[in-house]
């Protein structure tokens, strides 16, 4: 009895400080943006008093759709390009012996460990009138010499693949990595065609890692704001944009909260269906083992 | 039996897709001419500039100050919530676990636009405070997860040998657990100090004035400022990621051994 009531004081001791911290700055501020969704702005660019429909309402206008819409196609491409392009690299990569395997995955590694805006720079440069990519293209005649490669929804899709690749493979990397590839022997052994043992074997054998890669790519495209910001234009603005804009330019607090919270709405739709079906999978495991 | 060379090539046009652009990066910072476009010639010129941007140096030392007091608080909050989270289970823990995991998935934009709101609901000054507190908020959830990985593979039994010779739970943690756990934790806080020092878009919404940090110095350069100054700026910056990345992989290589 006493033991127990020691364990439980422990387990208070070491989840407290962490539980506390984001129940504050995480939870609480959370609730707050639902709040004042439902607030009216006031001229000084404050918080108005009262409560209202009118800012949740304006986002009829038919601007926000259109700027949904984009966000969601932009975020689903990305995420579908990451997958399409990161889950042969993983395939490759695991089966490299480990020497080999280590310089691929550093190489892998150290973009994701770039500075974000460094490496968004480093598109604009190239993408620029003045570029290599521009100059190159218009040499070998496929582009006019006066379009723009910059400000447009292609070069936002561009630098978001290359910004996200690296969160893709390297958890589908993860799951490759622990993957047992005599199976695919096997499969070819029984007669399977490489693509069929490709599809039937190795992509259900990964598909924790694939589940994470979409999570960690199509989650964070959907609040994507400084891509947009600085390779895009006007007609290629999302969703985080005009956050942004409502935020610093309009200081309009109450209608950058509302567009919060389509935003908040967007991402946990994925992110419980992906919880769900990995608890799903996990319950599924634990009844296999057990023999039922 | 005849293997397809589509994985092999998609890597090797992945990995070009990956450098290229940095590449061209670090050549143009060498490079004299003021416009990207040709090869001016050799010239340090740019480096040269950059020492006399004193705005620079300035938010440099901001971010440093964040970045390591940032991760100091999340590497005791965040390994603390590790050793919670497999330690024990139940409902709290199931509820700890859900608000440590989500941090890691929400973007930045909601993070940044929520604290900021926290901020102006309890009317406090926006300052280099705000953006401590706003960091240590985002780093505890990699820390937590990064601990929490090594602790999953950790061999238990050491400390039921300590307890069994005597030693109570806290001195097993604090003399066993601890140091053999201690690469894990240091790859957890470096991989806080890099999301600190890297992190733009939370820091600018909860920034107020004077309290700017490099990466929003940066962004304000590469929307009205000179290219050259901030392509020797990254070339300093991608320095400094080789080393972070270089000493997580010694971190990394112990564990193996």
């Amino acid at each position: 009895m006493k033991t127990s009531r020691r364990r439980r004081y422990t387990e208070w001791l070491v989840t407290l400080p962490s539980l506390a911290w984001l129940v504050v700055l995480f939870v609480l501020p959370t609730l707050i943006v639902f709040a004042i969704a439902f607030k009216p702005a006031n001229p000084y660019g404050g918080i108005g008093a009262g409560w209202t429909w009118s800012t949740l309402a304006s986002l009829g206008n038919p601007n926000y759709p259109a700027i949904i819409w984009r966000t969601l196609w932009i975020s689903t491409t990305t995420t579908v390009l990451c997958l399409l392009l990161g889950i042969p690299m993983a395939y490759f990569m695991a089966q490299l012996p480990p020497r080999r395997r280590q310089v691929f995955l550093l190489l892998v590694i150290i973009p994701f460990w770039t500075s974000f805006l460094v490496r968004i720079f480093a598109w604009k440069v190239l993408l620029h009138p003045d570029g290599l990519i521009k100059q190159a293209l218009v040499a070998l005649h496929l582009v006019d010499a006066d379009a723009s490669l910059l400000y447009n929804a292609g070069a936002v899709l561009l630098v978001m693949v290359y910004t996200y690749l690296p969160f893709a493979v390297l958890p589908i990397y993860a799951a490759a990595e622990k993957f047992e590839f005599a199976l695919i022997e096997a499969a070819r052994d029984l007669g399977a065609s490489s693509w069929k043992a490709f599809r039937s074997i190795f992509l259900p054998g990964i598909r924790r890692g694939i589940l994470t890669a979409f999570l960690m790519v199509f989650i964070p495209a959907l609040g994507a704001y400084v891509i947009p910001d600085i390779v895009g234009g006007p007609h290629s603005e999302m969703i985080g944009n005009k956050i942004a804009q409502r935020t610093f330019v309009d200081r309009n607090l109450p209608h950058a909260s509302a567009l919060s919270v389509i935003l908040t709405l967007a991402v946990l739709a994925p992110l419980t269906a992906g919880m769900l079906m990995q608890r799903k999978k996990d319950r599924h495991a634990v009844l296999h083992q057990e023999g039922l | 039996m005849k293997r397809s060379r589509i994985p092999l090539y998609t890597t090797c046009l992945v990995l070009l897709f990956f450098y290229l652009p940095i590449a061209v990066l670090v050549i143009n910072s060498f490079n004299a001419s003021k416009f990207g476009g040709g090869w001016g010639g050799f010239s340090l010129r740019w480096y040269r500039e950059l020492i006399d941007q004193r705005e620079i140096w300035h938010a440099l030392r901001n971010t440093l100050v964040i970045a390591f007091s940032a991760t100091a608080l999340s590497v005791v909050l965040g390994t603390s919530a590790a050793f919670a989270l497999h330690r024990f289970t139940g409902r709290l823990q199931r509820l700890h676990y859900t608000l440590i995991y989500t941090p890691l998935v929400v973007p930045d934009i909601l993070m940044g636009m929520s604290l900021l709101l926290f901020f102006v609901a309890l009317s406090a000054q926006l300052s280099l405070l705000t953006i401590f507190l706003a960091h240590v908020t985002f780093c505890i959830s990699y820390v937590a997860m990064v601990v929490l990985a090594r602790l999953q593979d950790f061999d238990f039994s050491i400390v039921e040998a300590a307890q069994d010779l005597g030693a109570n739970w806290w001195t097993a943690a604090w003399r066993v657990l601890l140091p053999m756990l201690a690469p894990g934790i240091g790859a957890g806080a470096l991989l806080a100090f890099t999301l600190s020092i890297d992190d733009f878009v939370i820091s600018f919404f909860v920034a107020g004035p004077g309290s700017t940090t490099l990466p929003i110095r940066i962004y304000s350069m590469i929307k009205h400022g000179s290219p050259p100054l901030i392509n020797a700026l990254s070339v300093l910056l991608l320095v400094i990621t080789f080393v972070l990345v270089w000493f997580s992989q010694k971190l990394t290589e112990e564990k193996i051994k």
